[in-house]
């Protein structure tokens, strides 16, 4: 009943694979809500009734963004490990890039410790500090979302799991780890570079 | 009917499974169909719910200086009548007939992520549980500040801790949050399912009307709901942990709220009423006896309206004072979306045209909703006109078109598609009896209700006002407005009794009750767990005419 003649019975049928189809798309909404939080950071720059301002107490975070982009270098170089049946090696650069995404969240932390601590900058300041921790904390909210998913394969991979066959699950957590990535550029352009 | 019982239930070999065995298969499941239909049941649920909110609201207006209830209570009614409708009813519905038809339109097993369809389901269910869940909080019950009452906008700085104290408010704020995230995890899911998961031939062009439109919708969502949920946490922030985005003593901007809120609304409606129009094109050519007038075309407008509908936001904002500039730029492309849906609409009534149109109560739906939403378009091009709307912005001029939109096209659509699928997911025919005598009380009450507020926004009533003064001219529209309200209640109940009396006395429907042309008419109704026992193959836009007519099929035209 529902098989339907077909003309040519031999036509060849190729879809994308579900993964990466599932994950751009959910990038796509990742990116509208960025968008709304950079919007608002850019409408208000300047706009805080109050100090501390950007440039008082914000530097470029070069270590930081070194960690975060070349992770995202490990990140490839251990997928294309995996597709060659390189388990070993896989791991060794899951591995790295999960000790570069922490390195990037203890800087997060120092900063936002010596925002606090030193100048006395919180979220109730002013707007600066409003969109400031609102924009950097969603971003590195992703950063942990991301490492949970990256220790979570790391964890399967210390025990012998992680076969060839995965190459396209944990190319999934890869895309979004991409994406992390760039919105940082994004991050660092809109928050120590225009907002400065 | 034969019930498709899941394995574990016909494993355990003990005869009728317990009550408890079906609800937990049901609360469980991460099959399509039962997810689609708890979507469906959900909605219904909260449609009765949002109904009566909008009886007391009509109560309550039907004559001036009337005191059945408070102005405050009016102010929660109308807020939680919004919300529920948009989020609660109209958002769910909808992820329900995708859940439910698009993997038996495409000829697939199932989604493509069964498990996140499941939550996506149950974070809707617990978000629009939380936000009802504000009425218990009333100051009669346990001392809280009662459900929301900040219009279902939610206009910053009324929002802000200073002038909504209490958490009314958060309920608000944190249960839309909840949806959202359902809606963007189901969207991801059918967008997903449906560029992955097709049989084997069914290209893009191939795919029933009703896919296309839904896939077009899930990126609206994806695009258009998430700014939702980033603003409202944003607005989040500014309650919970002092942030001053939205707060105008800090610097903060009502205006930004304005923006953000349209960027998501207004693609919001067209998120709503796109999958109507795919019910619809699905509907009329079967009623017709024809194929769908301009098929390309129709796709073509569905995604000209997706593109248009992101660029249109500001004109909910005419009045707060734009620039020139954006007042003639948001006239524009609003008067522009009049043009692929005009296109639609020809297109359905070349449909018709010369075909041998049967008036199944399914049709009789569609019918009305070609007529009532040419009156909401035509009132729309009148709003997008600036100045026309400065004069009647926030008047029941407003109300009568959206509602126009929303209930005389999309809930019109809606009832259309459950009448045409019932069969389908529940293996028995409705009644065609009653369901003309819901047709026909629904349509005198929806006209009743709310031609008439067109008339009293234009003698200058405004929304959203508790009372209203006699005197002014208003008194009459009023009083046939509300009654109007018992006619849709009457049809309501006959669609209501309609539902539970077909699931256990209907005729049954057999696989495909209508002679229709689209996959999920090729399986067993209700179909079974595994969807199709192998894979279909599809060489056109009708399979089913191609299987039923082997000597002059589609594709021979296509």
């Amino acid at each position: 009943m529902t098989t339907i003649p077909l003309p040519q019975p031999d036509t060849p049928w190729t879809l994308p694979r579900r993964g990466p189809v599932g994950i751009l798309l959910f990038i796509l909404a990742e990116s509208s809500i960025f968008a709304v939080f950079v919007a608002a950071y850019l409408y208000y720059i300047g706009k805080s009734l109050t100090g501390p301002t950007p440039r008082e107490v914000l530097e470029f975070p070069v270590l930081m963004t070194v960690c975060l982009l070349s992770s995202s270098v490990t990140v490839h170089v251990a997928i294309r490990a995996l597709r060659r049946g390189a388990t070993a090696r896989f791991l060794g650069f899951w591995i790295a890039t999960i000790i570069l995404g922490v390195a990037f969240l203890a800087g997060t932390a120092r900063e936002w410790y010596q925002l606090i601590t030193v100048h006395h900058l919180t979220i109730r300041t002013n707007l600066f500090g409003s969109t400031y921790y609102a924009l950097v904390g969603l971003h590195a909210s992703h950063v942990i979302a991301g490492l949970v998913m990256l220790l979570i394969v790391a964890a399967f991979g210390l025990a012998g799991r992680v076969r060839p066959d995965h190459v396209e699950r944990a190319d999934v957590i890869s895309i979004y780890w991409h994406f992390v990535d760039v919105v940082w550029i994004v991050v660092v352009t809109v928050v120590y570079i225009i907002g400065r | 009917m034969t019930t498709t019982g899941f394995p574990i239930a016909a494993a355990a070999g003990k005869g009728v499974p317990s009550v408890f065995d079906r609800l937990y298969e049901w609360v469980v499941t991460v099959d399509h169909k039962r997810l689609g239909i708890m979507y469906i049941l959900f909605a219904l649920v909260f449609l009765l719910i949002g109904g009566i909110e909008a009886t007391v609201i009509r109560l309550q207006l039907a004559a001036a200086n009337n005191h059945l209830v408070s102005p405050h209570t009016f102010n929660t009614l109308f807020t939680m009548h919004g919300t529920t409708m948009v989020f609660l009813v109209g958002m769910p519905i909808l992820a329900g007939f995708a859940n439910y038809l698009v993997p038996l339109q495409i000829g697939a097993r199932d989604v493509a992520f069964p498990r996140v369809n499941a939550f996506g389901f149950w974070i809707t269910c617990f978000g629009g549980l939380l936000l009802n869940s504000s009425f218990l909080t009333a100051p009669v019950l346990f001392g809280g500040s009662g459900a929301p009452d900040v219009g279902w906008f939610g206009y910053a700085p009324l929002t802000e801790n200073a002038f909504s104290p209490g958490n009314a408010t958060d309920y608000w704020v944190v249960g839309l949050i909840l949806v959202g995230f359902g809606s963007i995890a189901g969207a991801v899911n059918i967008a997903t399912t449906i560029l992955t998961g097709r049989a084997r031939g069914m290209t893009l062009g191939r795919m029933p009307l009703f896919t296309w439109i839904t896939l077009v919708v899930q990126c609206m969502i994806l695009v258009a709901v998430s700014p939702l949920t980033a603003s409202l946490i944003l607005l989040f922030l500014d309650r919970g942990l002092g942030a001053h985005f939205f707060d105008p003593q800090a610097g903060g901007s009502a205006l930004l709220w304005q923006h953000f809120f349209w960027i998501f609304g207004h693609p919001e409606v067209y998120v709503l009423m796109l999958p109507g129009f795919g019910f619809l094109s699905e509907i009329i050519p079967v009623f017709s006896r024809k194929v769908i007038f301009g098929y390309p075309v129709m796709v073509a407008a569905t995604v000209a309206i997706g593109f248009i509908s992101i660029s249109v936001w500001a004109h909910h904002m005419f009045s707060v004072g734009m620039s020139p500039a954006a007042n003639t730029f948001f006239s524009i492309s609003t008067g522009l979306v009049a043009v692929p849906t005009g296109i639609k609409l020809f297109n359905w009534l070349a449909t018709m045209w010369g075909g041998r149109i049967q008036l199944r109560t399914p049709m009789l739906f569609a019918i009305a909703v070609l007529l009532q939403f040419l009156v909401a378009g035509i009132t729309g091009v009148m709003l997008s006109v600036a100045p026309f709307d400065w004069q009647l912005t926030d008047s029941y001029f407003v109300v009568a078109h959206f509602h126009f939109v929303l209930v005389g096209s999309l809930l019109f659509a809606i009832f259309g598609a459950v009448y045409y699928w019932y069969p389908k997911a529940v293996g028995r025919m409705l009644s065609e009896r009653l369901g003309k005598w819901h047709f026909w009380l629904f349509l005198i009450g929806f006209n009743l209700t709310f031609i008439p507020q067109h008339f009293a926004g234009m003698l200058g009533m405004p929304r959203r006002v508790y009372t209203f003064l006699p005197g002014r001219g208003l008194e009459i529209w009023n009083l046939i407005s509300s009654i109007g309200v018992a006619f849709q209640l009457a049809g309501g109940a006959c669609f209501v009794w309609n539902l539970i009396r077909a699931y256990r006395r209907g005729p049954l429907a057999g696989n495909d009750p209508w002679d229709a042309w689209t996959l999920e008419w090729a399986i067993s109704s209700p179909p079974p767990a595994y969807n199709f026992a192998e894979p279909p193959v599809v060489s056109s836009r009708r399979p089913l005419w191609d299987l039923k007519h082997p000597h002059d099929p589609d594709w021979h035209y296509e």
